[in-house]
């Protein structure tokens, strides 16, 4: 059984349809990356896994639970986490404190019980603290764990979304274009990253994203979409190599 | 008989809350930040036109003095901009909010230190006089707040479609960062707004003061203006002057047909009833973000 | 310049940062405690009048300045407590009960009211929570059995077991009284924002659709901080009703409901400091603007406190928006690094607005 299972999947927004009966299966333990031309529909399809859109039509199973109509509050608590593609971090916070909003799910106290701040309070306290230490450990965050979001560079933020994702301990990663603004040194980086969280942590990720490079270099298979339509699912290699997709990158005469 | 009274000078007192919440609307289309002193620069409006026109002031003929206190108020709302409203440039809304409010409490206290808190009246050519029409008597001051207001709405339509300014000031409203790129002065571009909205709330002052007397709380007529220009939908010029009729027109109607102590809240239970079936207004301008 | 080792994740829990916070916060709260014995018994009306809008001001903090949800009318909350609070002591309620009463009044009106709020976001919940402080005044006086209407109600004197607390008998008394709840309130929002409650209202505060994507039901969220803010919003209510005595609908017109937000803006958002340091504005700047004034003019002048405040508070947000608190913070940086500290140390960033269209 594969840790997601998409059938069908439809989402359309008055007339126009931006995904049109995708199905796909990410197996645990893969790097999934679904690629395609601006306005193929990647997003939409994210926004539908990670619950922010309601299916037209279709069905999602994750990890043997249907979650299909789960509010999007509470997909983190089945395993899956995202980031986003234009950094939603909380501005106005430490590093730290970001990172341990990403435990919010794992919080066993009640606000009373946070009220009067009992031992209990405490002791979760800490192990959230432990928890996030790891994920600065993992991400290499030190420098930068009381720092404000709102003082540090793009590239570093870019990382802390990342490991708010990853405290929540998840079984999915959802990564929105991971790289996109970074410098090629920055993309290195977050290629080694989702390489050690795969084989490390034994994460399951799947990816949005357009820098061909990084996408070949982690990808164990890539579905390739155009027009909210599925063109091809394979490794890296084979859908760079295949008709429909450069046809759909390049464009052809009939399109021109 | 009564009923076409009660319209009338419901009409009459809506336009006056139109044009305040034109004022609110302008600013919040062209800089996304909402003046909550609109209704302070309307009293301080209306004071200047006092001072420049009655005769225990400095005897100006109507005609003279009010275009007179419309540029000085222009000018007053330009200086706003330019020195206090443009240092926020960039916060959130939520500074801008407080500022005016702050600046509204100033206005209020230099124009009590200036012209006193007694109710003063502004002398007007047609006060008392009196039309008689169909058996109606229709108050001149009534006939000149709806004129005035007419035509102030038909030029300001034809200035934002049609004028480059007003078109600047339409793009600024809609993407700050990318109008600066096509070449529009965006501050620049926000102070005239608010010279413009300052002008306008002087006209909507004497306008007021043509109905009744002035006092430095008079401002806080603002707040049901505001109610109008929520109700309007907060980004339509049209949306403001109907939202202004509906609360001029709630008011008589609210006070003739219900009883004491309900009539006053009418115009904000409409306001309320708006907010809470269409949460941005009737003419929603707010869009869910897109992740 | 003082450095800090941390040497467990307790270092970062604890309420304190070190003993030496610690020891300054203590014999902050022994001065509060022993003040009356320090001053003169007119004075201590005015630290009393600073600690029920300390406590308003925390109230509009948890919502204003942690949630990022502005309230214009939190005076309704204000007269939620007041006149529960004045109604049960007139039934013989004992005080231990009904203050807390009162002040769940006030927070579970403040939850109904969140319901339709959570629809509305920035300037529209602004001028909707506005509307709702101006039809409050009008819902007091039509409550007449309750309210007592136009001319207004009393309040009695407290009765802790045994012990008398009435505001002009015995003002020491009520004034520890007062300190108490603040105390309690300050204790428990401190611990509110070291806890997973109060990162999720800040999360809410800085990115809606992110604090939900990290599994924060924002809609709940949204609810409680109404609540809490009410709950003590309507707390400091049913102390003040203590402290007028005597009171009708004016006590909390919709000017006031603005300047407790104007107060907070002055002490610094979204910190409990800047609720304290606000209070300290509004308590003390009268007595300075009539001192000073004096020395002038014998003659009062209208709106001068009102004026002279709003004008200050244009000025702060100009120079420093994140209030007294935050000025204060900056002092006590340059001290500490006296003389490495650098002018653009504290520099902001310069910034295009971002829509808040888009919600």
């Amino acid at each position: 059984m594969s840790l997601l299972v998409a059938e069908n999947l439809s989402k359309s927004f008055g007339g126009v349809r931006a995904v049109d009966g995708v199905s796909f299966e990410v197996e645990a333990g893969e790097v999934f990356t679904i690629v395609g031309p601006n306005g193929a529909g990647k997003s939409t399809v994210f926004n539908l896994i990670s619950r922010f859109y309601e299916c037209t039509t279709g069905r999602m199973v994750f990890d043997g639970h249907d979650i299909t109509h789960v509010r999007p509050d509470q997909i983190i608590a089945y395993g899956i986490a995202r980031t986003f593609q234009n950094i939603e971090l909380f501005d106005h916070s430490t590093v730290l404190q970001n990172l341990l909003v990403g435990r919010h799910s794992r919080r066993k106290a009640s606000v009373l019980e946070n009220l009067l701040f009992l031992p209990r309070v405490r002791q979760e306290e800490r192990e959230h603290r432990r928890a996030v230490e790891e994920v600065i450990e993992f991400l290499d965050l030190h420098a930068h764990r009381e720092k404000m979001i709102a003082g540090l560079p793009y590239g570093v933020r870019k990382v802390v979304e990342i490991g708010r994702a990853l405290a929540s301990g998840p079984k999915l990663l959802l990564l929105d274009e991971p790289a996109s603004g970074l410098s090629v040194e920055e993309t290195q980086d977050v290629a080694y990253w989702i390489e050690d969280m795969q084989k490390e942590m034994g994460l399951t990720i799947l990816m949005v994203e357009h820098d061909m490079k990084l996408v070949s270099q982690v990808s164990t298979r890539v579905l390739a979409m155009a027009d909210g339509k599925p063109l091809a699912l394979g490794t890296p290699a084979e859908v760079q190599s295949d008709p429909k997709v450069i046809e759909a990158y390049l464009g052809t005469s009939e399109a021109a | 008989m009564e009923f076409a009274q009660l319209v009338l000078g419901g009409v009459a007192g809506g336009c006056i809350y139109g044009l305040v919440a034109l004022g609110f609307v302008l600013i919040y289309k062209a800089t996304e930040s909402v003046n909550f002193a609109q209704g302070d620069l309307m009293m301080l409006g209306a004071f200047v036109t006092f001072q420049f026109v009655n005769v225990s002031q400095w005897g100006m003929p109507f005609w003279v003095g009010v275009p007179l206190a419309v540029v000085v108020m222009a000018v007053v709302g330009y200086l706003m901009e330019a020195l206090i409203i443009r240092r926020l440039f960039g916060q959130p809304q939520f500074a801008v909010v407080i500022l005016t409010i702050a600046i509204g409490f100033v206005l209020r206290f230099i124009a009590g230190l200036i012209w006193g808190h007694e109710p003063l009246n502004l002398e007007t050519p047609f006060a008392g006089k009196n039309l008689n029409f169909l058996g109606l008597a229709i108050g001149v001051d009534e006939v000149f707040v709806i004129g005035v207001t007419l035509v102030l709405t038909v030029a300001l339509y034809i200035f934002f479609a049609r004028t480059k300014l007003g078109m600047a000031m339409q793009a600024s409203s809609q993407n700050q960062l990318a109008a600066y790129y096509m070449g529009v002065p965006v501050k620049r571009v926000h102070g005239l707004v608010w010279a413009l909205s300052g002008g306008i709330a002087t006209v909507a002052g004497v306008l007021f003061a043509a109905r009744g007397s002035i006092d430095p709380n008079l401002g806080l007529l603002g707040i049901k203006a505001f109610a109008a220009a929520v109700i309007g939908g907060f980004g339509s010029l049209p949306g403001a002057l109907a939202g202004g009729l509906i609360v001029g027109l709630a008011e008589p109607f609210a006070g003739r047909y219900l009883p004491a102590g309900y009539s006053q809240i009418a115009p904000y239970a409409i306001m309320l009833v708006v907010l809470v079936a269409r949460p941005n207004g009737l003419f929603a301008q707010i869009q869910s973000k897109k992740v | 310049m003082r450095i800090h080792q941390k040497t467990s994740y307790d270092d970062d829990i604890n309420l304190f940062e070190d003993r030496r916070q610690a020891f300054w916060y203590a014999l902050l709260v022994a001065f509060a405690v022993a003040l009356p014995f320090l001053i003169s018994e007119y004075h201590l009306g005015e630290f009393i009048n600073l600690l029920i809008w300390a406590l308003a001001g925390m109230g509009l903090m948890v919502l204003a300045g942690h949630t990022g949800q502005a309230s214009l009318g939190h005076a309704a909350f204000l007269a939620c407590g007041a006149y529960m609070e004045a109604w049960l002591n007139g039934k013989g309620v004992p005080f231990l009960i009904s203050l807390p009463l009162a002040g769940l009044f006030a927070g579970i009106v403040g939850a109904v009211i969140a319901i339709p709020a959570l629809r509305m976001s920035g300037i529209y919940l602004a001028i909707a929570t506005l509307a709702m402080g101006i039809v409050a005044e009008d819902v007091i006086v039509l409550l007449e059995p309750v309210t007592g209407g136009i001319s207004g109600t009393y309040v009695g004197s407290i009765n802790l077991f045994g012990l008398e607390i009435d505001r002009y008998a015995n003002p020491t008394n009520f004034y520890w009284l007062c300190l108490a709840v603040v105390i309690i309130v300050t204790f428990g929002y401190a611990n509110l924002l070291r806890s997973s409650t109060g990162r999720s209202l800040v999360a809410i505060r800085d990115s809606e659709v992110s604090a939900r994507a990290m599994g924060i039901n924002v809609e709940r969220t949204k609810t409680l901080a109404f609540f809490l803010s009410c709950l003590v919003t309507g707390l400091a209510g049913g102390l003040m009703a203590h402290y007028i005595v005597s009171f009708n609908y004016e006590a909390f017109v919709i000017t006031v409901s603005i300047q407790m937000l104007l107060m907070i803006v002055v002490g610094g958002m979204g910190s409990i400091h800047g609720a304290f340091f606000g209070a300290a504005v509004v308590a003390f700047l009268p007595q300075i603007i009539t001192a000073i004034r004096q020395q002038i003019t014998y003659t009062a002048v209208a709106g001068l406190d009102t004026g002279i405040f709003a004008a200050l508070l244009v000025a702060i947000i100009i120079v420093e928006p994140m209030g007294v608190y935050g000025r204060w913070l900056k002092m006590k940086a340059w001290v500490q690094l006296f003389p490495l500290a650098r002018r653009d140390m504290f520099r902001r960033q310069k910034s295009y607005l971002k829509t808040e269209r888009m919600r």
